[in-house]
């Protein structure tokens, strides 16, 4: 079994969105750029399946600038291999774009499942494991947990609203995009990353991705709220005196 | 005259509340552009549906591959129904079905797709559509080419339907996807608690850091009479089961009082819990979006303002 983990980097949420709020353009080289969370968790469930059945696990990035940290991280995590897509690509690139690019390169290299994170929290112009399903017309499922091989067939379960689930199977080649592994990502600490560096290669390979609708994006704003809280100042000791006023006065608690 | 597309959930019978407000909106659009509404659903309760629905034609897909949901045969067959229609715009809301059809039917046909919408409107001849991207705290605005763009649309973002219409159903068989079977439906997890009844949610985020923090919302769940819940992060890290998850794709709670403590409020998550009675949120970011629909905020750490609650909630 081969598998293909797709990985991008988005900005970092813990620090503030670099927007020039004239043009309404992102400035997307005054960010910090993270590994995608969902993506973890596909990466997680391909080593989970190596671990189980000794699949062979391959990580791909299309190459933004700053993807080689993110794949040897992968590496000392227990991927094979690690590819990067070399070409006309930079952070702004979009999802369309990428999806193209790892379209191409799936049809050269034939994998058998591909795993991906559902979303990610810049994916305005569609997620790419399902993009990437739509331009090689393979089978494609979303938010899904638990995947298992069993035979040549592929188990998994897919959630909708409401906690509802459903486990499905499906021939490969398939591409799913994984909600959550079923552990918690794993760690590889910096010195592992670091022996990983000098001891492993990333394979560059070419990928000029045609020329793919793109989606006209006018501006990006901040939203108005509708509202905001009413903010509570002090020390921890002042806010929960002020709380359990607020709680007797709705009658919420005795007193 | 073109066409807008409404992609339709049918549950039990019954039109979803959010396909109803994908057609309110669809409606909409149509009168300012000359379009018509062309409502899709699958199933074979669909045409009965769909016959009560405001759309002025609705295209009934029926077959066993489409009986139950299985993402590869609607995807096939909503690629068809596309085919024939050629709609200059196609609405499917944002759920598992929407992330499963959306950015694939447009990928293979070749056209734009716009995801995480939750505003559309006509300027001039052109379709805007507003998308809500980075965990909600920035917006965009897109201009969508007229040869045909999907949309997938947030749920919530308009209101629904309560125009019952007569439009004309015409049925088309489902096309057979053999690459994909259904094993089993599994009903939601029974908890221990049912999250959906209590009156006061203690519920954590990713801010509660070590699964040994629980201890500190059990004690206080315990102090103030209520029940411990969670947002998606906390239930992905394996610290608290399915049951107590609040959001999208867990239980959506309507309690007196909802405590968030370190919790972003992700859209997904607000979707589950806006609407309780009173919200109190504490985030170290005061500009996190759970502050937006919370009544009162604070951004004192969690794990000192957790015991101090207790602590006077027990002293009383």
């Amino acid at each position: 079994m081969r598998i293909l983990v797709l990985s991008k980097s988005v900005p970092d949420l813990v620090e503030e969105l670099a927007l020039d709020e004239d043009s309404g353009e992102l400035l997307h080289d005054d960010m910090t750029y993270v590994p995608s969370e969902w993506d973890d968790h596909a990466l997680e469930e391909a080593l989970l399946l190596k671990d189980e059945v000794g699949a062979e696990v391959t990580v791909l990035a299309v190459d933004t600038g700053d993807v080689d940290n993110m794949l040897f991280t992968a590496l000392a995590k227990g991927a094979d291999h690690a590819v990067k897509l070399t070409g006309d690509f930079d952070l702004a690139t979009s999802n369309r774009k990428r999806a193209q690019a790892i379209a191409n390169y799936l049809r050269d290299n034939p994998f058998d499942l591909v795993l991906s994170g559902v979303q990610a929290i810049d994916d305005i112009d569609g997620q790419i494991p399902a993009m990437v399903a739509g331009l090689l017309e393979w089978p494609h499922a979303s938010v899904v947990t638990e995947v298992s091989i069993q035979g040549d067939q592929i188990h998994f379960r897919q959630e909708y609203g409401g906690g509802l689930q459903a486990e499905l199977a499906a021939q490969t080649p398939l591409v799913l995009g994984i909600q959550a592994a079923r552990k918690p990502p794993r760690y590889a600490s910096v010195a592992k990353v670091r022996q990983m560096m000098k001891s492993s290669t990333v394979d560059e390979v070419d990928a000029s991705a045609d020329a793919v609708p793109e989606l006209e994006i006018r501006r990006f704003f901040k939203p108005v709220a509708a509202g905001h809280a009413e903010m509570i100042e002090g020390e921890p000791d002042e806010v929960a005196d002020r709380i359990i006023t607020i709680l007797k006065e709705r009658k919420l608690v005795r007193g | 005259m073109g066409s807008i597309l409404v992609v339709t959930e049918i549950l039990g019978g019954n039109i979803s509340d959010t396909s109803r407000e994908l057609l309110s909106k669809a409606r909409e659009l149509s009168q300012t552009l000359g379009a018509e509404v062309v409502a899709v659903g699958f199933g074979s309760e669909s045409a009965q549906a769909l016959a009560r629905i405001d759309a002025d034609r609705a295209i009934a897909v029926t077959g066993q591959a489409v009986e139950q949901y299985l993402p590869l045969a609607y995807e096939r067959s909503l690629l068809q129904v596309m085919e024939q229609e050629s709609p200059q715009l196609t609405m499917i809301a944002n759920t598992t079905m929407g992330l499963d059809l959306g950015a694939g039917v447009a990928a293979t046909r070749g056209i734009s797709l716009a995801a995480y919408c939750n505003g559309l409107a006509v300027e001039g001849d052109e379709i805007i559509a507003q998308s809500q991207v980075f965990a909600g705290k920035l917006l965009a605005e897109a201009v969508l080419p007229s040869e045909g763009a999907v949309v997938t649309i947030l749920p919530g973002s308009f209101p629904a339907s309560e125009v019952e219409g007569h439009p004309t159903v015409t049925t088309v068989d489902a096309v057979s996807a053999p690459g994909m079977s259904l094993i089993q439906v599994l009903e939601p997890e029974k908890g221990d608690v049912d999250i959906t009844r209590a009156d006061i949610l203690v519920s954590v985020g990713r801010g509660i850091q070590d699964p040994e923090n629980l201890t500190l919302a059990d004690e206080l769940a315990d102090a103030i009479g209520g029940v411990v819940s969670c947002s998606r992060p906390v239930v992905d890290a394996g610290w608290l089961p399915k049951a107590r998850q609040v959001g999208k794709s867990g239980q959506t709670v309507k309690p007196k009082l909802y405590l968030a403590l370190g919790i972003s409020g992700a859209p997904e998550h607000l979707q589950g819990m806006k609407d309780a009675d009173l919200i109190i949120a504490a985030n170290t970011d005061e500009s996190a979006s759970i502050m937006d629909v919370a009544h009162y905020g604070t951004t004192v750490d969690i794990l000192d303002l957790m015991p101090a609650l207790t602590e006077r909630l027990r002293g009383e």
